[in-house]
């Protein structure tokens, strides 16, 4: 009981300290460009709001956040699918592993913008931001998730064996519970990654109707209202959608553990 | 079918633990095995379990259905006691009959929270019920009453007594009270046999 009250105390104090943060990066923001004076280098973070809030009620705004995340959330989720699987393979098959080495370094280690001009000679711009997403997700997903199987309790597969626990159960008892932080540290990490990499592949492929192709028109026009009030869009949907990801997983492994 | 083992022999790099060991152990009793630490008792039991293989000799007649108390507890940190023993059993296994078993060794109380929360000797107890409720018609215990005070040695003793009549049993102990206590063969292993 005393513990709890302690621990609300500091989620408080925790929360009062960030909100105290933001205030104080606002401020400089706002200092910054009244210092400045020119909105074309930096606008202030009212004028952002402002300009926000209209974008909100245009025609389109909708269906290109729509746009977009349909595309960077399905390359996200087939992106973890993927990797999942592929890391499951490499687990228990260690050529498998040796055999996806060089694609999984290849991937990590090229720079992102030279895949998006590659696959822009492969795919339509539509469909880009998925590709890129799903790129981004797989290695680390599969470094992670493969990292997990292969530290998985010798123990526990022994008692396993010795009961003649089948693969379903010794997936939910055993592999699924202990592969957890590290599919939740793999999923938290890439949500952020697919997003800033797939808005990238817009910008760069400029598919019709998506956040992407406003960023590219924010910048033609040299609109930085625009180019911010949009970024903050982007953050926005990618810090809720991580949120609301991460509960939903957390509450299917409660449900798991609890059944 | 009793369980015979022929010419068995392990060793660990240089530290040679069993050696040409002949044995047999009667079907549907039980049987302790007792001796010092490092004179290749686990060992025996692993391989009666098939998880580690000898280096020579032979193992017959160990029935396929087994189920064991390890010398770790070896359960599923995350999940209740009820679902540890649960994973092992057959699918139609109702939970009344789990709880009541894990009241018997004074768990009732504790038997929904997960088993990371529980205290040691808790947790040798749910390992016990695991042991005891999986359908097997063997039963290996490395040292299961380990860890536990006095008084709950001997309900859970008592408990395990009952629910292994008609079983093989093969357990290992350092205690010869333990041993004399659930009445069957004692076997004494010397180191380097």
């Amino acid at each position: 009981m005393t513990s709890t009250t302690r621990d609300n105390k500091d989620n408080r104090r925790h929360r009062i300290e960030k909100a105290g943060a933001v205030i104080f990066a606002l401020s400089i923001w706002q200092m910054g460009a009244m210092l400045l004076n020119e909105s074309l280098l930096l606008v202030t973070p009212l004028t952002v709001l402002r300009r926000l809030l209209t974008l909100c009620t245009e025609a389109d705004f909708l269906s290109a956040v729509g746009f977009s995340f349909i595309r960077i959330v399905f390359g996200f989720l087939l992106g973890l699918l993927t990797a999942s699987l592929l890391a499951v393979i490499a687990g228990r098959f260690y050529l498998a592993e040796v055999m996806f080495w060089p694609f999984m370094v290849t991937i990590k280690s090229v720079p992102v913008a030279s895949f998006i001009i590659l696959c822009l000679i492969w795919l339509s711009s539509q469909n880009l931001s998925t590709f890129i997403s799903f790129l981004m997700v797989l290695p680390i997903v599969y470094t992670n998730m493969l990292q997990g199987i292969k530290s998985t309790d010798t123990k526990l597969l022994e008692m396993a064996t010795v009961f003649q626990v089948g693969w379903p159960k010794r997936m939910k008892y055993i592999h699924l519970p202990h592969l957890k932080p590290y599919l939740i540290s793999a999923s938290s990490v890439s949500i952020g990654l697919s997003w800033k990499a797939g808005i990238a592949a817009e910008v760069i492929g400029i598919p019709d109707g998506s956040i992407g192709e406003k960023l590219y028109e924010a910048k033609v026009y040299l609109s930085s209202g625009d180019l911010f009030a949009w970024t903050l869009v982007i953050i926005l949907i990618s810090i809720s959608f991580e949120k609301i990801f991460l509960r939903l997983l957390n509450s299917l492994f409660a449900k798991m553990e609890g059944s | 079918m009793d369980i015979k083992i022929s010419g068995l022999s392990k060793s660990y790099g240089e530290n040679r633990v069993l050696k040409n060991l002949n044995l047999t152990f009667p079907e549907k009793e039980i049987t302790c095995i007792m001796g010092p630490s490092g004179c290749g008792k686990t060992t025996l039991l692993n391989i009666l379990m098939g998880l580690t293989r000898p280096d020579q000799g032979t193992v017959e007649g160990v029935p396929k259905k087994k189920s064991a108390v390890f010398q770790e507890d070896r359960l599923c940190e995350s999940f209740s006691a009820v679902s540890n023993v649960r994973l092992v059993c057959e699918k139609n296994i109702d939970d009344k009959k789990i709880i009541s078993h894990l009241d018997r060794v004074g768990l009732k109380e504790s038997c929904k929270k997960p088993v990371r929360e529980l205290s040691g000797g808790m947790k040798r107890r749910v390992a016990i019920v695991r042991a005891i409720l999986a359908p097997s018609e063997i039963l290996f215990l490395d040292e299961p009453f380990k860890g536990l005070d006095e008084e709950t040695k001997k309900a859970t003793m008592k408990y395990v007594k009952e629910n292994t009549k008609g079983r093989t049993v093969l357990m290992v102990t350092h205690n010869i009270e333990e041993a004399e206590a659930f009445g069957g063969r004692i076997i004494q292993l010397k180191k380097d046999i």
